[in-house]
């Protein structure tokens, strides 16, 4: 007796449970190799899984096992010039007999690294782990522009697609049942009577008695009947309202100086930056725009390209990309319908003046649109005039503006990490 | 014979060619005297058998890192293509349970219908091993038990926890086997039915035999031991306890540990009582495959014989066949040790040429079986032993020599190996003699019991490890110690003894002083 069964079709990642255990179990293995691997690879790369190692030592399942050493006798095949009493050189030196044991080998020391891949997803779930992102505010549109159909209960009236068959035959069958209770008990009453009636003596039967009684019992059994199956009275249908739709869309504005003294070197480091800033609001909005603003005396939106790999020389006035910004806010970006952040990349040069008009710009029209605003400074020297007037912003809005200073590639994660740490609600 | 048409040619297959050759196949296994559970073919997606593999070929089992480990490892390994998935898995279950990859061939699928859906399968009800120790009919209800419960315990007690007790007893599921006494089958019914009664009966049980209030080490010394005239009854003399060493190691826990709740003792006896259920498999490697590979053989020839299959199909599964049957050498780069695979057919391809044309040799290694029906000494041979005993039975002179083993002795106290045989008249019997002892369980793991739980001392555990050959244990001891520590709740001791001596102490906790010299 036989028989085929073709589970194909059947639910694949069975080991799905399984497979989170074990990441979950060696999470902080797996953060390290993650964080090492986001500072090694190049940043166009992040769409991709990664592999991991762990040592094995360290995801073993111990049991106990004989240890090298002792006399022992391994029996091997494929001899060709051994004969016996031949004695030979351990191989490998002092440890005792590796090679002929496959089961020891196979788990044994061979291989000290466990190595297995990380899909996408779970790849920036790490990368983003423990990270928050800065003022998640959902903003409420107030003109109600975008709506969304939700179940808001069941309702009698409604378009015939939209009935809901269970509900409806629920009322039907209520009814029914109410509607039949009455005559049935009637009926069984009329029944009742005219058996009675019949079974007494054909002497005493009161014909006329029994007629009505027949009458009565088919009159009874026509209504019983007559009640319909269903009703338009019991129809139910789903009920749907629309509800306004907060937004879920944002965008995202990076600024860099392009000016003379940052080198390619610098715009690499900010490129990272700006892309890991995009993976993560990517994750957390439907919809992400960007909008790339370059500056050095005058401020110009450009696309990434150009964003990135132009060259530009000429000295430095940030306040022309942060008006640009505004402007582009108002003319494009109202602050009720989208969530604006802001992600500014230099090496802190600026024009002696202009320090204190950013401050300004910032304190007296940006800040109050953005969700936030954060600023690396890109620079092994000291800081100058520009970070000192972000400073007083960021005590001001300590809230929605970060700053960090960046010195090479290897920061930026660890950087990118401290701006959006998950912060503790006290 | 008259020559059939085929059944199908070419490499596609389809449920009604499938079907069709396993009647055909079926047809012959019945002639071959092939006694087997009724089949459940299931075809897979090479994704589903990664699964099927991670849990270690059980249909369903709870939740573990360990499993999510071996996914991974599987997976990795598969996509990087350093791995083939293995074609079938077969399951000793009632019906007995094979899966097919749908990416296979239609002659691998008619060949793994024969090796697994056939051969397997009528292994796993003939052997002995499998009768005495497992209940296919009841371990798929069982496996479902045990994840149930599992999950209801984590969550009444948190995964963390279950975890835990977990990790610390698939580290000591090697020692979960009476292997002299007949377990009792197991049925998930009865389990779930017995299994409260079992709790309430267990606590009480353990809670007499610990409530005396331990004393420590020093202040029991100071006291005198009572003698005849003050304890009469004898109360104060005893024993050990246990009585006799114990070497199910799991079931002392379940039954004696102290301070495990019994949900906790639930957790253990389902690890102990799967690990009963994968015992046989473990002794069974060499036979098992052997057996399996054998009758693919002989059927796929019977099919070919009969025109069933055509010369396409079979050539495709004679260089298959090969290549499972290869035993590179050891010096070869693909050695991996013994193949199963290689050593049970030649064993068996070997007993049935003695019983068809023996020669002299045969005649006197084997004057039993050589010249005897040789379906009915096959069958003797997969019903009654084990890989050890199959061997010390079965190995003869002419696979020693095509495989040309040969014996190796390591001594930790020579600076250099000795071949001690080869394939030669003085060699046979030695190197039968090793390869037996390389694949008895005994020597294969360390032999290592329950001696002495000091229940009216400090509570601690002492194991004994009976040393062989002066082979200590290795590393991975320590932290095995800890888990038992963790189950039992006081001090583990492990002495290793040979020749009665006791040549070495292992404790857990590591005592104070030791951990600063170290």
């Amino acid at each position: 007796m036989s028989y085929f069964i073709d589970r194909r079709p059947n639910a694949r990642n069975k080991s799905a449970v399984n497979r989170q255990r074990f990441l979950q179990r060696y999470r902080s293995h797996i953060k390290r190799a993650v964080e090492e691997s986001v500072n090694r690879r190049s940043i166009t790369d992040m769409e991709r899984g990664e592999k991991v190692s762990i040592p094995t030592k360290d995801i073993s399942e111990p049991s106990f096992q004989h240890g090298p050493g002792g006399r022992r006798t391994i029996v091997s095949p494929g001899n060709k010039e051994f004969a016996e009493g031949d004695r030979l050189r351990r191989p490998g030196g002092s440890g005792g007999g590796g090679s002929g044991e496959g089961q020891a080998s196979n788990q044994g020391e061979g291989m000290d690294e466990f190595v297995f891949s990380l899909s996408r997803e779970e790849f920036l779930d790490f990368v983003f782990d423990g990270l928050e992102l800065p003022h998640l505010e959902r903003k409420q549109l107030r003109v109600l522009e975008e709506t969304r159909p939700v179940r808001a209960g069941i309702s009698r009236e409604g378009v015939p697609a939209r009935i809901n068959i269970v509900r409806s035959m629920r009322e039907a069958q209520a009814r029914r049942i109410g509607m039949r209770a009455p005559l049935k008990r009637a009926l069984r009453e009329a029944q009742e009577a005219l058996s009675q009636e019949e079974r007494k003596d054909p002497v005493l039967r009161n014909p006329a008695r029994i007629d009505e009684l027949k009458a009565e019992i088919a009159r009874l059994e026509k209504r019983i009947e007559a009640i319909p199956f269903l009703d338009t009275y019991d129809l139910r249908y789903n009920h749907l309202t629309n509800q306004p739709l907060p937004s879920n869309q944002a965008v995202m504005f990076c600024v860099m100086d392009v000016s003379g003294s940052m080198t390619q070197a610098h715009k690499d480091i900010a490129k990272r930056f700006f892309l890991l800033l995009y993976l993560f609001l990517e994750r957390n909005y439907e919809k992400v725009e960007l909008v790339f603003v370059r500056h050095h005396t005058v401020a110009k939106e450009v696309d990434e390209e150009e964003f990135f790999y132009s060259r530009e020389t000429g000295g430095t006035i940030v306040s022309s990309a942060l008006q640009l910004v505004d402007d582009i806010i108002t003319a494009r970006y109202s602050p009720e319908q989208w969530n604006l952040y802001v992600a500014q990349a230099s090496d802190g040069d600026n024009w002696d003046d202009d320090s204190s008009t950013c401050l300004q710009l910032l304190d007296e029209s940006l800040m109050r649109k953005l969700q936030y605003f954060t600023y690396v400074e890109i620079t092994p020297h000291a800081h100058q005039a520009l970070w000192e007037a972000y400073d007083t912003v960021r005590s001001a809005y300590s809230e929605r503006f970060a700053m960090q200073q960046i010195v090479q590639a290897d920061d930026i994660y660890p950087v990118f990490r401290e701006l959006f740490r998950q912060r503790t609600q006290s | 014979m008259t020559r059939r048409k085929p059944i199908a040619t070419g490499s596609d297959w389809s449920f009604d060619v499938l079907e069709q050759y396993e009647h055909a196949i079926a047809e012959l296994a019945r002639e071959y005297r092939l006694d087997t559970y009724p089949n459940q073919i299931e075809i897979i997606t090479s994704e589903q058998m990664m699964d099927a593999y991670a849990s270690v070929g059980m249909p369903i089992g709870y939740h573990h890192w360990s499993f999510g480990k071996q996914f991974l490892s599987v997976e990795q390994a598969y996509r990087r293509g350093q791995m083939g998935l293995a074609y079938e898995l077969v399951i000793n279950s009632d019906p007995c349970i094979a899966y097919l990859m749908e990416e296979n061939s239609l002659m691998m699928q008619v060949l793994v219908i024969a090796h697994a859906c056939y051969g397997h399968n009528s292994f796993f009800k003939g052997n002995y091993l499998f009768r005495a120790w497992t209940d296919a009919s009841a371990i798929v209800d069982y496996l479902d038990f045990a994840r149930k419960y599992v999950a209801q315990c984590e969550e009444r007690h948190g995964v963390e926890a279950v975890e835990q007790l977990l990790d610390a007893c698939h580290a000591l599921q090697n020692y979960g086997v009476d292997r002299y006494k007949r377990p009792s089958p197991i049925s998930a019914a009865e389990e779930v039915k017995r299994q409260e009664e079992r709790e309430a009966y267990l606590q009480t049980q353990v809670n007499m035999l610990w409530s005396t209030i331990p004393t420590p080490m020093s202040e029991r010394a100071q006291e005198p031991p009572l003698d005849s005239e003050n304890d009469p009854l004898g109360l104060h003399r005893h024993g050990r306890y246990p009585s006799e060493p114990q070497e199910n190691l799991l079931y002392f826990l379940e039954k004696n540990a102290p301070l495990l709740e019994p949900w906790q003792r639930e957790i253990v006896r389902i690890v102990r009582k799967l690990a009963q259920y994968f015992y046989p498999q473990r002794q069974t490697q060499v036979m098992n495959e052997g057996w399996a590979t054998f009758w693919h053989y002989t059927l796929m020839n019977r099919l070919y014989d009969d025109g069933l299959i055509d010369e396409g199909v079979m050539l495709e599964f004679l260089q298959s066949h090969t290549s499972v049957v290869t035993q590179p050498g050891f010096d070869s780069p693909y050695f991996n040790g013994i193949n199963p695979y290689a050593l049970g057919f030649a064993m068996f391809s070997d007993i049935q040429r003695i019983c068809q044309t023996p020669t002299a040799e045969d005649r006197e290694w084997f004057p039993e079986i050589a010249g005897s029906d040789w379906l009915e000494t096959l069958h003797f041979a997969m019903q009654n032993f084990k890989d050890e005993s199959f061997i010390q039975q079965f190995l003869s002179p002419k696979v020693i020599r095509d495989l040309k083993l040969f014996s190796l002795v390591d001594d930790d106290r020579d600076d250099s190996l000795q071949v001690e045989a080869i394939h030669d008249d003085r060699g046979y019997r030695r190197i039968r003699e090793a390869l037996c002892v390389q694949y008895a369980l005994s020597a294969r793991e360390p032999n290592i019991q329950v001696w002495e739980a000091d229940i009216r001392g400090d509570r601690s555990l002492t194991l004994r490890h009976v040393q062989d050959r002066r082979r200590p244990l290795g590393q991975s001891l320590f932290p095995v110690l800890r888990y038992l520590h963790q189950l039992w709740g006081f001090p583990i001791r492990l002495e290793s003894v040979e020749g009665g001596d006791v040549v070495r102490r292992y404790q857990w906790p590591i005592p104070e002083p030791a951990r600063e010299s170290a």
